[in-house]
């Protein structure tokens, strides 16, 4: 049994640990990335509404359409679809860069549809009460908005985290890699089931790990 | 001193306009304890949110010591906000933070020196009897800590003005009293003027100096809270005071004694609520008085006793009874059954 494991990982040991680093990269950087534009966006979806603190129309419309186009695509046809795009942003299409571009258009939009929704989850109340203590709009998005919605606000980037793992797997298609790529490719298009089932289990461990981890941070962060 | 100017509020929602608050002008005096009470639906919580801009009023001026809010930037509205400090019906503090980052995290952004926070935490922490409740959460607080918690958090900026959105509403009888007697004692001991909004008669009578009655958008009537509660000159007032004293009466027994009298208010107002008016008028005159309801009960600065009496005796004597106690300072008012029924 350990002489099987051993000749396993002396054959794909150094596969799968590049490929794990090479999703853990993508992943990564596309969700800080993600979390920089969706965050905001969230913010401003519950800001520009009616009645809110800097309501306009126009660009709460807008602002629904557009990540409604977006949130419509498939990854896969985004990949392609985004290509001069991503050309244009990244210099190459190719690797771990050129995939970086298309992962965070694809999260970034879902990203801000969970704050939208984490954020307003907050009491109007509380608002309202840091408005009548003559604190600027900037704070109060700060200090009471994202403060009082962090809990939901670290579930939803537990799911769109998990999200972006899946799309990574087809980030092979552009040659990037990763532990789904290393699955498809050596798994299944070259029957060599074991590195399927180990890199599955890779992945089932990761998801796992992250939503556990999600889930405890959150209700930490949970006073009521 | 709080003043408002022919101030309107309206809304619009499609075709239907609403007038929340109609062509309302109040001044509550600077250091004075002033409510308005009205019915939900009377517009009186638009009316303490729009003090502070919460709500813009559609027409009408809002004055704080004599700076005009209404026509202020929204830099320099957020200045004087600071100087105005509000508490809610249903607290508004922040969930996930302590008790002192509660108080705290307001002062911080609104540029109060790190020293100085501290100190006013505790100092304030300590005026609502909250010191050793520093750490806590909201939800490990019951409802009127939590509300001295945000009376602390208000105080903290130091304000001159501090609005009471239906603070007590949502609070048992025993928390209200305390909290009424915590909002008393800022009044006495920092000068703050207090505005509050409410549709209990209870928090008027405990703490307020000065009343308005609002209906429909409107002030009916305002003035001194003895004033009011002696001489209510509306119907809506005259419920709120009857509110207090329970003294309605049986419409068969009114009838039957109408026959053989007349029934009377008598209101006492502060030391004569001891003087023996009633026994005079039965010495004085052929009328034979007999108490059907009464009570005493105590306005923020004196005694107020009411009397529900019934004259018996023929129309001469009982109206020369009636012009004897008016002399002796007593205010009478013919007994008047409330037949409406009040949809609140």
């Amino acid at each position: 049994m350990s002489a099987k494991i051993s000749e396993f990982l002396d054959l794909w040991g150094a596969d799968i640990w590049k490929a794990i680093i090479e999703t853990f990269q993508m992943v990564g950087i596309s969700l800080l990335i993600s979390v920089l534009i969706g965050l905001p966006l969230g913010v401003l979806l519950v800001l520009t509404r009616p009645e809110k603190a800097l309501e306009n129309k126009v660009l709460f419309r807008l602002l629904n359409a557009v990540i409604n186009v977006i949130r419509s695509i498939p990854f896969i046809i985004l990949l392609f679809f985004i290509l001069p795009f991503t050309k244009m942003i990244a210099g190459t299409t190719i690797g771990v860069k050129g995939v970086i571009v298309p992962l965070v258009v694809f999260t970034a939009p879902y990203i801000a549809r969970l704050m939208e929704s984490a954020l307003l989850e907050v009491d109007r109340g509380v608002v309202e009460a840091y408005e009548a203590m003559g604190v600027k709009t900037r704070h109060i998005i700060w200090h009471v908005l994202v403060r009082e919605s962090r809990s939901s606000i670290v579930l939803g980037l537990t799911i769109a985290t998990i999200g972006l793992i899946g799309a990574t797997a087809m980030a092979g298609l552009v040659g990037a890699g990763g532990l789904g790529d290393l699955a498809y490719r050596y798994g299944h298009l070259r029957y060599e089931v074991d590195v399927m089932y180990v890199t599955v289990f890779l992945l089932i461990v990761l998801v796992q790990g992250l939503q556990s981890f999600g889930n405890s941070l959150s209700a930490r962060l949970k006073k009521d | 001193m709080i003043r408002l100017e022919n101030i309107t509020k309206t809304y619009k929602s499609g075709e239907t306009v609403t007038k929340a608050v109609d062509d309302v002008s109040l001044q509550v005096e600077k250091g004075s304890i002033y409510g308005v009470i009205g019915y939900s639906g009377a517009g009186k919580s638009t009316l303490v949110r729009m003090v502070n801009l919460l709500e813009r009023p559609t027409d009408g001026k809002v004055f704080i010591n004599d700076i005009e809010l209404t026509s202020l930037s929204t830099g320099k509205l957020q200045k004087t906000r600071q100087r105005i400090g509000m508490i809610f019906q249903s607290f508004n503090l922040l969930k996930t933070g302590t008790v002192h980052q509660n108080i705290a995290i307001p002062l911080k952004l609104t540029g109060v020196p790190k020293k100085e926070i501290e100190k006013r935490v505790a100092k304030y922490l300590e005026i609502v009897g909250l010191s050793d409740k520093r750490d806590a959460y909201p939800s490990q607080l019951s409802g009127g800590q939590k509300q001295r918690v945000a009376i602390a958090r208000a105080l903290a900026h130091e304000p001159e003005v501090l609005l009471c959105d239906e603070a007590t509403s949502a609070l048992d009888p025993d928390t209200t009293e305390s909290i009424l007697a915590l909002l008393e004692q800022i009044n006495r001991d920092f000068g703050i003027t207090i505005l509050l909004i409410t549709h209990e008669m209870h928090v008027v009578q405990k703490i307020c100096h000065e009343v308005a009655v609002m209906e429909n958008g409107k002030v009916i009537e305002q003035g001194r809270v003895v004033d009011i509660f002696s001489q209510p000159a509306t119907s809506t007032a005259k419920r709120f005071v009857q509110s207090l004293f329970q003294d309605e009466l049986p419409e068969a027994l009114v009838t039957r004694l109408k026959e053989s009298g007349q029934i009377v208010n008598l209101s006492f107002i502060g030391e004569r609520s001891g003087s023996p008016a009633l026994a005079h008028v039965s010495k004085k005159f052929d009328v034979y008085p007999s108490i059907l309801a009464g009570n005493i009960t105590q306005l923020k600065d004196q005694p107020f006793g009411r009397l529900v009496v019934h004259l018996e005796g023929n129309a001469d004597e009982t109206n020369r009874a009636v012009a004897f106690l008016e002399e002796s300072g007593v205010v009478v008012e013919g007994y008047v059954q409330e037949v409406e029924a009040h949809v609140s």
